[in-house]
């Protein structure tokens, strides 16, 4: 039996790997392009609740969770340093004794969550708002985590 | 009740028509009772506004649609994507005959209430059995 060395994707080097390679690449564009869900696959996840969406231009950072049924009195932020904590409570009020539930797929419950922000931000100037059960939170960078334009002089 | 809430992505589902844009469509976590007159529906839909919001019931279908503006994020780099942003779409066959004119429906926090009265029974009638 002859020994070939493999080398994937080395045009001429028909492996059973190669093939298989090419099939599963082709498998996964298809699903992509069916479903729109290519952009999922970037999709970051700490796994921990609320899950989260950051953003930054050059003056501040920008963060906005989904909390619906969550209600801003129940939400608590704090900062520190360069963590942010948010931490609150979905109360579902009681429904009465005498119904019957068909479905029942939604969670009350606690939840906290730590995150770690990539600048220094200036806590004092933080606003933040909940609109449609979604949290927006603007933070402005700390001055000094602010990029800065230096001159270049040329002699 | 002391649960601590887990992370959970939301569910996408295939548009029912092409769109023109394309952006996801998710299917908002709902909870459903029935009580004696009434049947109520509790929906989650984060970033729905009143105007955006769509219910309709025709021949048994209630169909909701919840579309969500997406977050202008221009000029701004994106460092942490844990979430889509999409429109909400769902469907029930209901069972009960429900009074059209009477359905409420209100939106807070984006958590929709949506309470769909049933129609007045029709009174059970006796009905005589004569012996000759």
């Amino acid at each position: 039996m002859a020994i070939i060395r493999w080398t994937p994707g080395r045009l001429g080097a028909r492996t059973p790997w190669t093939e298989v390679e090419r099939l599963r690449n082709q498998i996964e564009g298809l699903f992509d392009s069916l479903t729109g869900s290519g952009e999922k696959r970037g999709l970051a996840g700490a796994g921990v609740f609320p899950l989260i969406n950051l953003s930054e231009d050059a003056d501040n950072l920008y963060l906005t969770a989904e909390l619906p049924g969550v209600s801003a009195e129940a939400l608590e932020m704090s900062i520190e340093n360069e963590n942010l904590t948010l931490r609150g409570e979905r109360r579902i009020p009681e429904a009465d004794k005498n119904v019957n539930y068909h479905r029942r797929e939604r969670e009350a419950g606690f939840f906290r969550r730590v995150i770690g922000l990539p600048a220094r931000v200036d806590a004092d100037k933080v606003q933040a708002t909940t609109k449609s059960g979604v949290l927006q939170v603007i933070l402005p960078k700390a001055a000094e985590a602010k990029p800065r334009q230096i001159a270049i002089k040329s002699e | 009740m002391n649960h601590e809430l887990q992370a959970r992505d939301k569910m996408a589902v295939a548009p029912e028509a092409e769109q023109t844009r394309p952006h996801p469509v998710f299917v908002p976590a709902v909870d459903i009772y029935e009580s004696r007159d009434s049947l109520t529906l509790l929906a989650d839909m984060p970033g729905v506004t009143k105007e955006g919001l769509n219910i309709d019931l025709k021949d048994n279908t209630l169909t909701i649609r919840g579309e969500v503006k997406p977050e202008t994020e221009e000029g701004r780099t994106v460092l942490y994507r844990e979430y889509q942003e999409g429109d909400y779409f769902r469907q029930f066959t209901l069972s009960n005959v429900i009074d059209q004119n009477k359905i409420t429906a209100a939106l807070k926090n984006g958590v929709l209430t949506l309470v769909l009265p049933k129609v007045e029974k029709v009174k059970p009638r006796q009905i005589e059995i004569k012996t000759e």
